[in-house]
């Protein structure tokens, strides 16, 4: 954990004279990529340089300790004041749990192990590298930041709703009605709220934004930090091969949500 | 000329209460969801877009079908579509009309609409959905007056309208073709992930466009002086029955490569709405009724519309029209975007039910449509009965 952070300290100063020192970054990240990618990307010129933030999911630990995944969805909802109505309908969320096989479609798996179905996985935004959401918006209420993270400006947002149309992974959310009411028994849709944070108003989309905020005072995302402690989550740099994610990428074999659609998601899950 | 708009029979003042009660009534639903929001409708997080958005799609195709009427008459000189060009193009103000108050009541913050203007985002289909609209309902507001006014005048249109109907043409392509791309080029929505949506699209507007049309027709020939013609009638069946045929073809073209490959996430949708789809046990289905009814209706249309025209019969010409438009409504306006839903990416399925306050913005929006269509056509009509008695 300790590393983890002085990791992504470094990560985050760094970032700015990234584009300096990019030329052994560039051979070692060409290494990286090699490993990671089978078949050249299709439709990039050249190679990306620069921060790229992703992250790792350990579905195991998870399965370890059955509350972990209630702790981090807790913990990331809390600072992020997102409402709860209490219905499937008008639901909100930025981290959840959702089905293995749901969260890793194969709809012609002839065989799989069976403690795998039905299993809860953590899902979230993949701040995909290549985000049909992003092509959707007209306009540029979300779009994607130089470290790869996926944003919301939801003061530009129309709820025009073209953002989910386009993201294959259900990760946005639409504020259906107004998230900082309250319920017939007058209690606010918001539990507590968080005044470090602003709250949406009705009408607009929203997602994880992979705490962007707390990023940008070094800190890790509240989920991540949550999880230290099981080593379930790791956050970081994809292109500097010294991070901790990088690290876990090279070690372990992990699998994307639907690769095959193109879209490149920077969350990755240990099986 | 709009005078002729404020002298009317009393069935004609009695259409437009009854027109101006609906846009009352669905004046306040949207009240109601503007206060409490988009919540009030059906929609969910799984089933983002519903009732609003496919008539939207739907409206848009009908708006496209004005081109059917115009293009035989400008560009290939088919004097016979004279009486009814200008219906057409009225007809296309209208639609767009209604597309453009479905957007708005689709919008989670309408306020924001003219973002899309103040950051145009040109890798956005529904950027440029936003200026084919608009700039689609201009050029038939310029080509439609500057024509209607001529003749008013008794003189013919002048040199300078000519550029705008001709751009008007291909534009109307545009407006459906960029309408099915912004469905066409989503990943994970595997019902609209295919190629033929744009030619799907175009067929099933160019029926459903000149249907009503004709209907409408039949409807004043029978309530005014006003006659289309034999032989305008005729080719307007030749047209509808065409496009709708090649509609059906299409869609066969879909299942085939759905079924014949196997390829699941093909399936699932076109299983859902034709057939029901299991899932976990229970059977989700509530759309069958109306798509496998779509499909029958569409076939006795066409058939029938064949019938009406050896018999030169207009009651029955009326009703296949109507068949017709029905069966494109239900496949468009309501299969076409739900299905792109249901089942969503990850395999889950939630189903769609419109509100009633959803459903009473739905008809308000209808009625608005008719009512710019009533008025208009009063207008145009009354010029040309003038001109002609
Ligand atoms: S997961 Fe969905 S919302 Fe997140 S970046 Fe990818 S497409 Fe966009
Ligand atoms: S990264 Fe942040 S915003 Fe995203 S799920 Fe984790 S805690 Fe929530």
């Amino acid at each position: 954990m300790k590393k983890d952070r002085r990791d992504f300290l470094k990560l985050a100063g760094c970032a700015a004279v990234a584009g300096v020192g990019s030329s052994t970054a560039f051979h070692s990240l060409l290494r990286g990529e090699a490993e990671a990618a089978g078949l050249r990307r299709a439709g990039t010129k050249k190679e990306k340089t620069g921060v790229r933030l992703g992250m790792v999911i350990d579905i195991q630990k998870f399965l370890d300790d059955q509350d972990l995944a209630r702790r981090c969805i807790r913990v990331c909802h809390q600072i992020h004041n997102v409402p709860e109505f209490g219905n499937p309908k008008d639901e909100i969320k930025w981290l959840w749990t959702d089905r293995f096989e749901h969260v890793f479609v194969k709809d012609t798996h002839y065989r799989q192990a069976q403690h795998l179905q039905g299993m809860p996985v953590l899902t979230l935004c993949n701040h995909c590298d290549n985000p049909p959401c992003v092509r959707a918006c007209p306009t540029k209420a979300t779009f994607k930041k130089a470290d790869g993270i996926v944003g919301m400006d939801y003061h530009r947002c129309i709820g025009c709703r073209f953002c989910m149309a386009a993201c294959p992974y259900g990760a946005r959310s639409f504020n259906w009605r107004d998230p900082r009411g309250m319920d017939e028994h007058g209690r606010s849709f918001i539990r507590e709220l968080n005044p470090d944070y602003p709250a949406r108003t009705m009408g607009v989309v929203e997602k994880c934004n992979f705490c962007s905020k707390r990023l940008a005072q070094g800190k890790l995302p509240a989920c991540v930090e949550e999880a230290a402690g099981a080593e379930a989550m790791f956050f970081g740099d994809l292109n500097d091969p010294n991070s901790e994610v990088s690290r876990v990428l090279r070690e372990k074999f992990t699998i994307q949500r639907r690769p095959s659609l193109g879209t490149y998601p920077s969350v990755f899950y240990i099986i | 000329m709009i005078e002729k708009a404020f002298q009317g029979s009393k069935g004609y003042w009695t259409w437009i209460a009854c027109l101006l009660a609906v846009i009352a009534i669905g004046g306040m639903f949207y009240v109601q969801q503007w206060n409490y929001g988009l919540g009030i409708t059906g929609m969910s997080r799984d089933v983002s877009w519903g009732l609003y958005i496919s008539q939207f799609t739907f409206l848009v195709g009908v708006a496209a079908g004005g081109l059917m009427l115009v293009l035989p008459y400008y560009l290939h000189n088919y004097k016979e579509f004279g009486r009814i060009t200008i219906l057409g193009e009225f007809m296309a103000i209208a639609a767009v009309v209604m597309c453009l108050m479905f957007i708005i009541a689709d919008l989670g913050q309408p306020m924001r609409a003219l973002n899309v203007l103040l950051h145009p985002t040109p890798q956005s289909m529904l950027f440029w959905d936003m200026v084919v609209l608009n700039g689609y309902l201009a050029l038939n507001l310029i080509c439609g007056w500057a024509i209607l006014h001529s003749e008013y005048k008794g003189v013919k249109y002048s040199n300078w309208v000519k550029p705008f109907i001709y751009l008007s043409i291909p534009w109307a392509i545009s407006i459906h073709t960029v309408t099915a791309f912004l469905y066409a080029g989503l990943p994970g929505r595997d019902y609209w992930l295919t190629a033929i949506l744009a030619p799907r699209f175009l067929a099933s507007a160019f029926a459903a466009g000149p249907a009503l049309l004709l209907i409408i027709a039949l409807i004043i020939e029978r309530n005014t002086l006003f006659r289309v013609g034999q032989v305008a009638k005729d080719k307007l069946v030749t047209i509808i029955s065409y496009a709708a045929i090649i509609n059906f073809f299409f869609l066969a073209c879909e299942f085939f490569s759905a079924y014949y490959s196997q390829y699941p996430s093909k399936m699932y949708t076109k299983d859902y709405l034709f057939f029901g789809l299991e899932k976990d046990g229970s059977i989700f289905n509530n759309l069958v009724p109306y798509m496998q009814a779509s499909v029958v209706i569409g076939l006795i249309g066409i058939a029938m519309i064949f019938y009406a025209r050896s018999k030169k019969s207009d009651l029955l010409l009326g009703i296949s029209c109507g068949l017709i438009f029905l069966s494109l409504w239900i496949d468009k306006g309501l299969g076409m975007v739900l299905g792109g839903f249901v089942p969503n990416p990850m395999g889950q399925v939630t189903q769609y039910y419109p509100t009633i306050p959803e459903l009473g913005i739905t008809a308000a929006v209808w009625a608005t449509g008719f009512l710019i269509l009533t008025i208009l056509y009063k207008v145009a009509i009354s010029v040309k009965l003038e001109k002609e008695l």
